[in-house]
């Protein structure tokens, strides 16, 4: 069993999700059997292959550093949840003291 | 001849020859839209009023003599995964309900440049995780020949609108298979290109390294008309190839194959793989045969690792990538009463914003990354990564292209494999190679399974920047078929007659 209910609950709350008891006890094994298929990957001899991250070749690609027009902060704030004094308001950071 | 039943090169003649207009053009597929998305659902949101808008712009146009694009009046589908400004922007999640993006996807322009007519926003598995629509937060979309099945995913809404007649193309996007996958279970044509010929800004990201927007079709010439529209070098996208634009035109023109090298993955079929697939794909392979081209058979043993590699590199992508849903600055934000830290409040939000497959995908690629894990399990994946492109390029020095059925089985019943993760994925066995490699591959009908009378896909691979290729043998395959079956083979689909 390479994956237990705890440590799908540990991974849920590092990924920010907050499932319920019930969602655990469905998606755990349901996780544990994608694992052991994907685990296959282990049976391949790789010694000495280089990995690969992405199949174009390309690295550092950087745009001219050159000022264009970007979103006004209407635009930029068209979609958030809550705004305030031009500003996304977000719920507290810190906790009180 | 019916507006909507004709292809998007005959339309773009009718509307160069002044024979109807753009207007019309857009109103008869809206019509038609109205009249069967009720029962095929490809269709988030229709967008009528600005496709009017922008039908009467192509007709002024025409009318005073200015310069027009080659899709000028042509209809097309966009996966609602591209971002648009003045529409809604949801990529089939309950965390984007609601948002229209400030900016257009650069395939959005481009489609706007061409002169397309951008009809609406198609349904989608959430997030691009899936291969039946059925992950979609708004409901599943039907495949138009047989309204109980799935018409493949991810972008099972686009497929299906063009298969349903509700539009004579569409774009979607193929992260393991989700161009190639629903076109072959819907009948109808669709390329994932070479990634980076085309370009991922405004693509609301899944897997970063994979995720690659392309065109579906009913012909195989209409699939490259939107293609050539769309591709091309963007500086927008960091991983945009900066090369042209392989001559996918004129290779659906020129149909020929003769001469070709074309191989047979032995890995692509056999046991698992549904009877009727794999006769109508040996057919097809004789027929090539037939045709002039030289056929063998080629080895490329990392395949039957590809799929396992693929759900840990995809996952891993997606866990990094969706962390941008965080209720902060846009979509959905539960439970910020005032009490709730931001913490708290984003994992309300993420708990009731995703559905349970991109949960299943965050978790797992949470998993392969975490330390004591990430050797075993994501670096190994990127190792197999590395072996499967050393089996295409081994296969590509002895083949100009490779060929396998596009899908292991037709269209599955919805809800058959709704809650049964390993077997959904299993729909993309043949097409994740070429995602992992980066290189192209098309998914053309060539025919019906005997036992249940449904499409079944040919899949034709080619390298990198050779997508030309795939056009030559797709089409040469296409008019040779639909000579043998007198008529093309979507005329056949029954599930709204």
């Amino acid at each position: 069993m390479p994956i237990t209910r705890d440590e799908v609950a540990h991974l849920a709350r590092l990924s920010r999700i907050a499932l319920s008891d019930a969602e655990l006890d469905h998606l755990a094994p349901q996780l544990d059997q994608i694992i052991t298929a994907v685990a296959q990957v282990q049976e391949v001899a790789a010694d000495g292959i280089p990995p690969t991250s992405h199949a174009t070749g390309l690295t550092n690609v950087y745009r001219d550093d050159v000022p264009r027009p970007c979103l006004s902060p209407a635009e930029a704030l068209a979609g958030a949840p809550a705004v305030e004094q031009q500003r996304f308001r977000v719920p507290r950071i810190l906790a009180e003291e | 001849m019916e507006l909507t039943r004709m292809t998007a090169a005959e339309l773009s003649a009718a509307l160069t020859a002044g024979q109807v207009s753009a207007t019309e053009v857009t109103q008869a597929h809206l019509d038609r839209i109205a009249a069967v998305d009720e029962r095929v659902h490809a269709f988030l949101h229709v967008a009528a009023d600005s496709a009017l808008a922008q039908a009467a712009a192509v007709d002024e146009r025409r009318r005073t003599g200015a310069p027009l694009g080659p899709l000028a009046g042509v209809p097309v589908a966009v996966k609602d995964v591209f971002t648009t400004a003045g529409l809604p922007t949801t990529c089939g999640s309950r965390i984007l309900d609601g948002w229209h993006p400030p900016y257009d996807a650069t395939i959005t322009q481009r489609l706007k440049q061409a002169g397309a007519i951008i009809i609406g926003k198609t349904n989608m598995d959430e997030f691009a995780m899936g291969s039946s629509t059925e992950n979609s937060a708004f409901g599943p979309s039907h495949n138009p020949w047989d309204l109980d099945r799935i018409p493949g995913g991810s972008s099972g809404g686009s497929a299906a609108a063009v298969a349903a007649y509700e539009a004579p193309l569409a774009i979607g996007t193929d992260t393991g298979g989700s161009i190639r996958q629903p076109a072959a279970v819907c009948g109808i044509v669709g390329t994932k290109p070479t990634y980076g010929g085309s370009s991922r800004y405004g693509v609301v990201a899944f897997a970063s390294s994979l995720d690659t927007p392309g065109p579906f079709g009913r012909t195989v010439l209409d699939t490259a008309l939107l293609h050539e529209a769309i591709s091309g070098y963007d500086p927008m996208d960091s991983t945009s190839i900066d090369a042209p634009v392989p001559p996918v035109l004129a290779a659906a023109r020129q149909a020929d194959v003769s001469g070709m090298r074309i191989g047979v993955v032995t890995e692509l079929g056999g046991e698992g793989y549904q009877p009727g697939v794999l006769s109508r794909f040996a057919e097809a392979v004789e027929l090539l045969e037939s045709l002039g081209a030289k056929v063998t058979e080629v080895s490329c043993p990392h395949f039957k690792y590809a799929l396992p590699a693929y759900y840990l590199i995809a996952p891993s992508e997606a866990s990094s990538n969706l962390a941008r849903f965080d209720a902060m600055r846009y979509g959905l934000r539960v439970g910020d009463d005032g009490r709730r830290d931001a913490e708290e409040v984003m994992a309300l939000t993420r708990e009731q914003g995703f559905g349970a497959e991109v949960k299943r995908r965050i978790i797992l690629g949470a998993y392969a990354l975490s330390s004591g894990y990430y050797d075993a399990y994501y670096g190994k994946a990127q190792q197999v990564r590395t072996l499967i492109i050393r089996d295409f390029d081994a296969a590509f020095s002895q083949v100009d292209v490779l060929v396998s059925p596009s899908t292991p089985t037709t269209a599955f019943g919805i809800g058959e494999r709704a809650d049964n993760p390993m077997a959904m994925y299993l729909a993309d066995l043949c097409t994740i190679p070429s995602d992992l490699a980066g290189n192209a591959a098309i998914s053309v009908p060539c025919g019906l399974a005997p036992e249940d009378g449904l499409p079944v896909g040919l899949q034709v691979m080619a390298p990198a920047l050779a997508d030309d290729r795939l056009y030559r043998v797709a089409a040469a395959a296409e008019a040779a078929l639909v000579g043998q079956w007198g008529q093309p083979l979507l005329a056949g689909a029954k599930g709204l007659s």
